[in-house]
């Protein structure tokens, strides 16, 4: 059996480039080391990450499939495996697998506007599929793009959230900072209450969420106290993960795998499920 | 057909091509290891510690192998074919459930190759154990599903029932070993059959526990259940249906390899995300999980619950925490 069948063996991939987004987020730009694509993927599907011998984690793919040749992660400095890629130089040799899980419903988008929600590295799967709408532009309303990050330092992706979106045809793009630094001259506070600040309105919109667990939390309280219904309410869960492939065990929230049924959820389906995440 | 015990070692050496597993004695622990003498099997005691999934899906096993530096990756997968040797019926039961798991959406490759690979000769349990429950979740001393044969002491011999085309090709090549088994054993087989299925005294009945559970998210239960639990995780370890692995790199001079290893829903790190979340922060939601797991999501996903009523975790507790107990409390409480 080679890497075809064999859905545990990752494919071999290259770091073609790093870019420090933050002090403590880099973004890979990985591609395949024989040049073709690693795999086809949608806005919001994950794939495995390997650095041998180090391990293996679950990342999601920030780069969006409009854009070929490559994938993006963005990788925050959190743990061993993510110090160990960060410490890795353009031209290493990595291992990828996937793509898993369901991504975002951008059929089911077409036509409404978009309201997107993140906070910290969270924008990483925020990002593909921004950047699908944004290359699809015509297909999709006004997209709103509230952003949040701890520090002016830590905001991610700068040259997109800073000039490349908000330049786009009917995209706004609106920053806040849980402290702010002496340069900074934008909101200062916590996404939801920014969100609450902003209040816009459900009508006709969909709204895809992601962040810290404790920042999904009171968005989705947020949105429920300004009439958001739970069906037009996306967001994407993370879950520590090992094989992908729903054998493992640990992903489940119920009898939904993360790696399967996700990561990808509404909130209408996650009101189904235990709260467990 | 019948097989005469002084036989059992020719009729195991006759196997072409095979390795035998059976249960013997590692150190006090019984589990099913590679025969080479069959005198050293003990399949008349109690159920081995450890089962017989061990096998086909090894505690430790390496996926691939890479050189530091390196960008050659040489896959590990299994070769060979195995026959397990003196499987209780439950253990084989067991395998059948967890083969959804493994065969579920995509086939987990190493888990295909030794499973399709493995016949599985079971031995009638006559003597069941004081926390043996098998009949009440769907299985009994002489079950014979996930089975090839199925063997009964008749003290002398074995009573040998053949049950696939499996079990149908083993006995092919040691046909001049069988003799063919009268009408008296087969009934001296069935009332030892019954005799044991009738000495089994713990018994629930589990079919209302699927649809309590979600109703009992909050209550009181899982932390008065958990209250003593050391989260040792041996209650999942040695169970025949629990299935959830690891998967970890590790360097020996100048190579590495990728494996994968037994893991537990009772331990803390098994759902700690890096950044520190952990969903199931505790024992009360470890423990939540693991009777949730079992008795309703696996119920929701593959129609079947995960549990045999093999009664190890009962037995192995260090702290005596018994299923049938928590089962019990389940089945009590107000919704």
């Amino acid at each position: 059996m080679g890497c075809k069948q064999n859905p545990l063996l990752p494919g071999k991939a290259i770091v073609a480039e790093i870019r420090q987004e933050t002090p403590d987020v880099k973004t890979l730009r990985v591609v395949a080391a024989d040049g073709g694509e690693l795999f086809d993927y949608q806005p919001g599907q994950c794939a495995m990450v390997s650095l041998f011998p180090v391990g293996e984690a679950l990342f999601s793919i920030t780069s969006s499939p409009t854009r070929q040749g490559f994938l993006e992660f963005s990788i925050k400095n959190t743990g061993m495996l993510t110090r160990a890629l960060h410490e890795i130089e353009p031209g290493a040799f990595i291992g990828v697998r996937g793509p898993y899980g369901k991504g975002f419903p951008y059929d089911l988008m077409k036509g409404k506007d978009l309201l997107f929600i993140g906070g910290g590295i969270a924008l990483a799967p925020l990002r593909s599929l921004i950047n699908y709408c944004l290359d699809n532009r015509h297909e999709y309303g006004k997209i709103e793009i509230i952003y949040g990050a701890r520090s002016a330092a830590d905001l991610v992706q700068r040259v997109e959230l800073l000039e490349n979106w908000p330049k786009c045809t009917d995209t706004h793009v609106y920053l806040t900072v849980d402290a702010a630094s002496p340069d900074w001259t934008g909101n200062v506070g916590f996404v939801p209450a920014f969100l609450e600040q902003l209040n816009p309105s459900p009508a006709g919109k969909i709204t895809i969420t992601c962040g810290p667990p404790v920042m999904i939390k009171f968005v989705l309280q947020s949105l429920a106290k300004m009439n958001y219904q739970p069906e037009n309410i996306f967001t994407t869960l993370e879950m520590k993960m090992k094989c992908g492939i729903g054998k493992c065990g640990r992903c489940n929230i119920g009898d939904k795998y993360v790696c399967k049924d996700g990561p990808v959820f509404s909130l209408a389906q996650l009101q189904q499920l235990p709260p467990e995440f | 057909m019948k097989l005469s015990k002084d036989k059992l070692a020719d009729f195991l050496a006759a196997i072409p091509g095979k390795t035998v597993f059976g249960p013997q004695l590692s150190g006090e622990t019984l589990r099913f290891t590679p025969v080479t003498r069959p005198g050293n099997l003990c399949p008349t005691v109690n159920n081995a510690t450890v089962p017989p999934k061990s096998v086909v899906f090894p505690q430790t096993e390496t996926m691939f192998r890479f050189e530091q530096g390196a960008t050659d990756i040489r896959t590990a997968e299994p070769s060979g074919e195995t026959v397990l040797f003196g499987v209780r019926p439950c253990d084989a039961r067991a395998m059948s459930i967890v083969d959804n798991v493994f065969f579920w959406d995509v086939d987990d490759p190493y888990y295909l190759i030794r499973r399709t690979n493995s016949a599985l000769v079971g031995l009638a349990c006559l003597d069941p154990c004081v926390n043996c429950f098998c009949t009440s979740m769907g299985g009994g001393p002489a079950s014979t599903e996930g089975l090839d044969i199925l063997l009964t002491d008749l003290g002398e011999s074995y009573l040998l029932e053949v049950l696939t085309g499996k079990g149908e090709m083993l006995c092919q090549s040691a046909e001049k070993l069988l003799s063919q088994a009268s009408s008296a054993d087969k009934e001296a087989a069935k009332m030892l059959q019954e005799k044991a299925a009738a000495q089994i005294s713990r018994q629930i009945d589990p079919s209302g526990i699927p649809a309590r559970l979600p109703a009992l998210w909050e209550s009181p239960i899982w932390e008065k259940i958990s209250a003593s639990c050391l989260g040792c995780g041996i209650c999942t370890y040695l169970c025949p249906t629990c299935h959830c692995f690891d998967m970890q790199d590790e360097t020996e001079g100048e190579e590495s390899r990728r494996y994968r290893t037994w893991d537990s829903c009772m331990f803390s790190e098994y759902t700690l995300h890096a950044s520190g979340h952990n969903p199931r922060p505790t024992r009360r939601e470890r423990t939540r999980n693991r009777i949730n797991h079992k008795f309703s999501y696996f119920v929701d996903k593959f129609k079947v619950m995960a549990c045999v009523g093999c009664g190890r975790c009962i037995n192995l507790c260090p702290v005596n925490i018994d299923i049938l107990d928590i089962l019990s409390q389940v089945g009590e409480q107000a919704l």
